[in-house]
C-alpha cells in the first residue's frame, strides 16, 4: 500500500437514501482516504449511482451526512454547496459534454468562469489538460464527432479542469472495448498518483476494479447496507458472505 | 478553509542569467495572479538565459505546471535557454510529460481543408439526398396514408387518439382565445370607418367571408404549426437522438407506419375541428362589437347566414385539413431527419416551425388561384 497519508477526505455518515418512496440506502458510513481510488460495487439497482448523486449534492439525503473535506453537502445552503462542488469534478456516465462546444472549449468553460486567467493561459491549461488525457489532437472537435472513450476521456478532462482534489467517475469503463477500458484504468491510475487525486468511482467492471481500486465497498439491494469492504483481491478469496465471493467470480445464482 | 495561500515571487541577475525564483504554493487560486505578473515581467526585460528558481514551490497543482510549461513557451518564443532548477521530481515528472515543445497543432476538422469546389459539390450532394429523402418521405406517407384508409383496422387508433387530444383537445383554449380576439379587432378597427358610411352592418359580411374563407384556417394553421409541428419535431427528434427510431427499425417495424401516421392522421383530423372553433369564436368576438354599435343579436346572425354560403365554409375546411396534413408531416419529417446532439433537436423544431409556417402561406396563395378558377 503506497497511501501514506491515512486523512479521510470524504465521510459518509448514517447515510439514507429514498427514491420515489422506496428506500434504497439503508443507514450506511464509510469514508474515502485523501489520495486513494476508491470504488463503490454492486450489482444493478443497488443505488451506486444515487449514492454518487448525494455525495456530489445534486440530491438531499434522506437522512445522514455527507462530508467532503470537512464541509457537510447535505445540510448546505446553496452558495456553500456550490463552493463545494467547484472543489470537485464529476464525470457523468455519457459524457455529458456540451455538444454546441469543441472539445477545448469544453474544457475551458470552468476556467472562464471561475478564473481570473487570461484567455491565451486558459488555452494553455486547457490544452494541457486535453493533453494528460490524449486528446490534444482532438482540441478542434466536437463531441458528437469523437468515439465513446473519447468522449469519456474529454469528460475526465474536463471535470479536472479546475485542478479538483476529488474526482468523482460514474461508470467511466462501461461500454468500452477492453483496449480502452484498460487505457482509460491506466489514466486513472497515472492521474491518481501523479496529482493525488483522490477518485471515487462507481463501476462493476471486474477487470477495472483489480487494476485501479485501493479500497472497495460493495452494496447489496437486499440487505440495502454494505456487505463488505476492502481490498478486492482479498474480499474475492477471504469474504465470508458467499455473495460477494461470487460477485468477484462472476458466478450464477442458480447453483 | 479557504485561507488565502502566500505566494510570492522575486527575480535577480545571476551570471547574466535572469532568475525567477517562486516561493509557494502554485494552486487554482494563486497562479492567476501570478502568471500575469510574471509574464509582465518577463516581457519587459531582456536576458541571456532564463534560469526558474523552483526551490520555494511547497505544492503544485495543474495550473503550476502549466505556468512552468508557460515558462518554458516563453523562452523558446525568445529562443533563450531555459533552466527550471531545483523542481520537486514529481512535478518534473508532471512537467516532462509535456514535451510536444513543439505544441502539436490540433487535428483541425477536415471540412475546414476543403477548397471552394469541394464544398460547393459537398452541399450539392447534401442538397441532392435531402431532395431525395423529403421525395421518399412523401412517397411512403402517401402510399401509407391510402392504405390506412383502405384499412382502416390497421391504424393505430390508439396513438391517434393520444395525439389528437394533445394537439387538438389541449389547443381549444388557444383557438378560441385568438379567435374571439381577432374577430372583436377586425370588426372594430374595420366598423370605425363604415360607420361614416352608415354601413357597419357590412362588417359582418367582412368579418365572416374573411374568417371562414381564409383567416380560420391560416391561423388554426399557423397556429398548430407552432403547438404541434414543433412538439413532433422536438418527440421524434429525441427519440431520433437516443436511438429510439433504430430500434423500431431494426425490429422490423417503419417508423413512418408506426410514429408518423397516427401524427398525419390526427393532424389532418384536428385541423378542421379547430378551424370550425375559431371561426365561431371570431364570429362571437364580431357579434360583441356589433351588439356594442346597436345592433341586435339576430339581425348580425341574419346577416352572416346572407353572406356566406356554404362553399365558402367547405373551401375553408378543404384548406384546413390540408394545412394539417402538411404541417404534421413536416413535423415529423425535421424530427426523423434530426441528426445527433441537443442542439440538433432544437434546430429541427425551429426548422419545423418555419417551413411548416412558410409552406402554409405558399399553399394558401396556391388555393387561392385554384378557386379562383374553379369559381368557388
Amino acid at each position: 500500500m503506497q497511501i501514506e497519508s491515512k486523512k479521510p477526505i470524504i465521510e459518509v455518515k448514517h447515510f439514507t437514501a429514498v427514491m420515489g418512496g422506496e428506500m434504497i440506502i439503508d443507514n450506511i458510513s464509510f469514508e474515502v482516504n485523501a489520495g486513494e481510488i476508491f470504488v463503490i460495487l454492486g450489482g444493478s439497482g443497488c443505488g451506486k449511482s444515487t449514492l454518487l448523486k448525494h455525495m456530489i449534492g445534486l440530491v438531499e439525503p434522506a437522512a445522514g451526512d455527507i462530508e467532503i473535506e470537512g464541509e457537510n453537502i447535505a445540510t448546505a445552503s446553496e452558495e456553500k454547496k456550490k463552493e463545494i462542488q467547484k472543489r470537485i469534478g464529476v464525470m457523468y456516465q455519457q459524457g455529458a459534454l456540451f455538444g454546441s462546444l469543441n472539445l477545448i472549449e469544453n474544457v475551458s468553460l470552468p476556467l472562464q468562469e471561475f478564473t481570473t486567467f487570461s484567455p491565451e493561459a486558459i488555452h494553455l491549461i486547457a490544452h494541457m489538460k486535453l493533453q494528460m488525457v490524449g486528446l490534444d489532437k482532438y482540441a478542434r472537435h466536437m463531441p458528437s464527432e469523437i468515439s465513446g472513450g473519447m468522449k469519456k476521456r474529454a469528460a475526465i478532462a474536463r471535470a479536472m479542469a479546475l485542478d479538483p482534489k476529488i474526482l468523482f467517475l460514474d461508470e467511466p469503463s462501461a461500454g468500452l472495448d477492453p483496449i480502452t477500458s484498460a487505457e482509460l484504468d491506466h489514466l486513472i491510475k497515472r492521474l491518481s498518483r501523479n496529482f493525488n487525486i483522490t477518485f471515487v468511482v462507481v463501476t462493476h467492471e471486474l477487470e477495472s476494479i483489480y487494476s485501479i481500486a485501493d479500497r472497495v465497498i460493495m452494496l447489496d439491494k437486499r440487505v440495502k447496507k454494505i456487505v463488505a469492504s476492502g481490498n478486492p483481491a482479498y474480499l474475492r478469496d477471504n469474504s465470508d458472505n458467499p455473495w460477494v465471493r461470487q460477485f468477484f467470480k462472476r458466478e450464477i445464482n442458480s447453483v | 478553509m479557504q485561507t488565502q495561500k502566500e505566494i510570492e515571487f522575486k527575480t535577480f541577475l545571476e551570471n547574466e542569467s535572469f532568475v525567477l525564483e517562486i516561493n509557494g504554493i502554485l494552486d487554482i487560486n494563486s497562479t492567476p495572479r501570478i502568471w500575469q505578473e510574471t509574464n509582465k515581467v518577463l516581457h519587459e526585460n531582456k536576458f541571456k538565459k532564463l534560469i526558474i528558481e523552483a526551490k520555494g514551490i511547497h505544492d503544485c497543482e495543474g495550473v503550476g505546471i502549466a505556468l512552468l510549461f508557460h515558462f518554458k513557451k516563453i523562452a523558446r518564443g525568445l529562443e533563450v535557454p531555459i533552466e527550471i532548477r531545483n523542481l520537486e521530481k514529481k512535478f518534473e515528472d508532471l512537467l516532462n510529460f509535456f514535451t510536444h515543445e513543439n505544441e502539436v497543432k490540433a487535428l483541425v476538422n477536415f471540412q475546414d481543408t476543403w477548397t471552394t469546389p469541394e464544398k460547393i459539390g459537398y452541399k450539392t450532394i447534401l442538397i441532392w439526398e435531402e431532395t431525395k429523402f423529403i421525395i421518399n418521405f412523401i412517397g411512403e406517407c402517401s402510399v401509407l396514408l391510402f392504405n390506412s384508409f383502405r384499412n382502416p383496422r390497421k391504424i393505430k387508433w390508439f396513438e391517434v387518439i393520444k395525439v389528437a387530444e394533445h394537439a387538438g383537445v389541449n389547443a381549444l383554449s388557444i383557438i378560441v382565445l385568438i379567435g374571439f380576439l381577432l374577430g372583436l379587432i377586425m370588426s372594430f378597427q374595420s366598423a370605425i370607418p363604415m360607420q361614416r358610411f352608415g354601413a357597419e352592418i357590412f362588417v359582418a359580411n367582412l368579418v365572416s367571408m374573411s374568417l371562414f374563407r381564409e383567416l380560420g384556417p391560416l391561423m388554426t394553421a399557423v397556429i398548430i404549426a407552432g403547438r404541434t409541428a414543433s412538439s413532433f419535431a422536438a418527440e421524434l427528434g429525441t427519440m431520433k437522438v437516443s436511438e429510439e427510431i433504430d430500434a423500431i427499425t431494426t425490429m422490423g417495424l417503419s417508423p413512418l407506419r408506426f410514429l408518423v401516421i397516427p401524427r398525419l392522421i390526427a393532424g389532418i383530423i384536428i385541423s378542421p375541428l379547430l378551424t370550425v372553433f375559431f371561426n365561431l369564436a371570431g364570429l362571437l368576438g364580431s357579434a360583441v362589437v356589433m351588439m356594442s354599435f346597436q345592433y341586435p343579436f339576430i339581425t348580425f346572425v341574419n346577416q352572416v347566414l346572407s353572406a356566406v354560403k356554404n362553399v365558402d365554409m367547405l373551401g375553408g375546411l378543404f384548406k384546413a385539413t390540408v394545412f394539417g396534413g402538411v404541417i404534421s408531416a413536416i413535423g415529423c419529417f425535421h424530427g426523423l431527419n434530426t441528426s445527433t446532439g441537443a442542439s440538433s433537436v432544437g434546430e429541427s423544431t425551429t426548422k419545423s416551425v418555419v417551413n411548416g409556417i412558410i409552406s402554409i402561406a405558399i399553399l394558401d396563395g396556391f388555393f387561392s388561384v385554384l378557386f379562383y378558377y374553379l369559381g368557388v
